[in-house]
């Protein structure tokens, strides 16, 4: 039979001589790789105060985005809600009256905006249906909760802090190395 | 008024002696915990315990706690009162091999010359043979206690192996106490001390080696830890224990091994001698201290030895593990014991 490998090695069935029998050679021969260990650098990442990056096309936490104005973005047209597999994501709308051209860019808005982070499948379509360039997935990952209406976020949770406003929040928001938004 | 003529002083002297020595060992004993998990940490690149305090150095106040504060709990079929002696035993047993190790020269206080050493008794490494076999017994006691198969076998098992290996230990022994003459602890590592003396390393290579497997075989350290050997029995002989009483067993555990590693340092490694240092040529006090200092790094070297053992190898089986002790370790003993008894008499002409 032809090897598939050049890797092939005959295993020695010959009694061990009274040296090997002692096990003494080999354990000291392990023991030195053992002690070679001593000098590598260990790669553990000491979690809480250090994290690992994501990968820039990770798809966590949704973001609700706003424009250069902060105004939100979002004009509730349900494309997301229709293109999300899971049916994660409710939304309501509502029409925008006089007053508050700086809260919302354009006529219509969402009133109410929830996304059921239980459900969701953080598959990003809803992002790739947005019109608007209105919903984002972020890079962080969902934070644990006690209850099962703990992991349902509305627009207060979603919504992206306003740049021109809540600066400090903001920043924190964006992260580092989101700043292309 | 004869009673009263008894030296009081001496009696408070080794009191406090004990007092130091026997917290000290378990304080040395606690540390010891943290340094085979830092160990094993380092061996293979982990970080290990570094939470607790800087650098972890709380870990094991931190593990002693935890053990205190838990539930205590005695099996219904336990048999209640060997199951309560086992670990007592086995931490006696541990403890009370310190008696006999010159820990250093002695030191001048008070216009008294005081002994770094509990008993200075003449047959200490006989006495030391002798607890460290009673220190089976804790073992085999809980095993069987227990109530629990899985217990009992490891008991079996820690039982069979060390009877094995104190054998060739034994036999290991007899060549060193050829040279010596004595079974001293004292005299022995005084002998090694002398001027143009080597260490009996120097003479005994292959009864350091032989002694040395024997030592790991009866601290049921890896490669013979049979008796815990987690992936068969469960857990091993301790299995049924919680709180404190497992952390008996642990600890006795520990103990052991700096015991180990002392004896191993007073017949081998010259106890608390420095190479290349005329002590007698120190102050008394300084170079008991020096002494002290020296015979504790010894024991350190070797813990890390036995550390770096145990995070190399698995275990051995059953039949390898007889093998080895029986058939290959004893005659090997007998033979170094031989060899040493003939160049005694022809050095003597």
């Amino acid at each position: 039979m032809q090897a598939l490998t050049n890797r092939r090695k005959e295993v020695s069935r010959k009694p061990m001589t009274f040296i090997e029998s002692l096990y003494i050679p080999a354990i000291l021969k392990g023991m030195g790789i053992t002690f070679r260990h001593i000098f590598t650098k260990n790669p553990t990442i000491r979690y809480p105060e250090q994290k690992r990056p994501f990968s820039p096309v990770f798809r966590g936490l949704h973001v609700l985005n706003r424009d250069e104005a902060g105004r939100e973005r979002c004009t509730a047209c349900g494309l997301c809600a229709v293109a999300c597999p899971a049916e994660a994501i409710t939304m309501e709308a509502a029409e925008r009256v006089p007053g508050e051209e700086s809260k919302y860019r354009e006529e219509k808005y969402a009133a109410k905006y929830e996304i059921n982070m239980l459900r969701c499948i953080f598959c990003g379509l809803c992002e790739d249906a947005c019109p608007k360039d209105a919903i984002y997935l972020s890079e962080t990952v969902t934070p644990a909760n006690y209850t099962r209406k703990g992991f349902i976020y509305g627009k207060e949770d979603l919504l992206i802090p306003n740049r021109n406003v809540e600066l400090e929040e903001y920043a924190e928001a964006i992260g580092e190395s989101r700043r292309k938004y | 008024m004869t009673l009263l003529a008894f030296d009081w002083l001496l009696m408070i002297e080794k009191l406090i002696l004990i007092a130091i020595i026997v917290f000290a060992s378990l304080g040395i004993a606690l540390y010891t915990t943290f340094a085979e998990r830092k160990v094993a940490a380092l061996l293979q690149d982990r970080p290990g315990p570094e939470r607790a305090g800087p650098f972890g150095l709380f870990q094991p106040f931190a593990d002693g706690l935890k053990l205190i504060t838990k539930e205590e709990i005695i099996p219904g079929s336990a048999n209640k009162g060997l199951f309560i002696l086992g670990p007592g035993l086995a931490m006696t047993a541990a403890l009370m091999t310190c008696s006999v190790i010159p820990w250093s020269s002695h030191v001048e206080l008070f216009d008294r010359k005081i002994d770094l050493q509990i008993a200075d008794i003449n047959i200490g490494i006989l006495y030391i043979f002798g607890v460290v076999s009673l220190g089976v017994y804790g073992m085999m006691i809980g095993g069987w206690a227990s109530n629990n198969k899985f217990s009992l076998m490891a008991a079996l098992r820690g039982a069979s192996q060390a009877i094995s290996y104190e054998l060739a230990m034994g036999l290991s022994l007899i060549a060193v106490l050829m040279l010596s003459g004595s079974l001293s602890l004292k005299t022995i590592v005084d002998q090694q001390m002398a001027a143009g003396n080597l260490w009996n390393i120097a003479y005994q290579p292959l009864g350091f080696l032989i002694f040395f497997i024997c030592a790991l075989a009866e601290c049921n350290r890896t490669p013979f830890d049979l008796p815990e050997a987690e992936n068969e029995l469960n857990f091993g002989y301790h299995q049924e224990y919680s709180s404190m009483k497992l952390g008996f067993y642990l600890f006795s555990e520990y103990i052991n091994m700096i015991m180990s590693s002392a004896v191993m340092a007073c017949l081998f490694f010259g106890g608390y001698d420095i190479p290349f240092l005329d002590e007698s040529k120190l102050a008394v006090n300084t170079a008991a201290i020096i002494g002290v200092l020296a015979l504790l790094t010894k024991i350190v070297i070797f813990i890390f030895v036995f550390m770096w053992i145990r995070w190399t190898v698995p275990r051995f089986r059953y039949d390898q593990l007889m093998n080895v002790g029986w058939k290959k370790l004893i005659p090997l003993a007998l033979f170094n014991m031989l060899l040493t008894g003939a160049i005694i008499l022809w050095q003597q002409g």
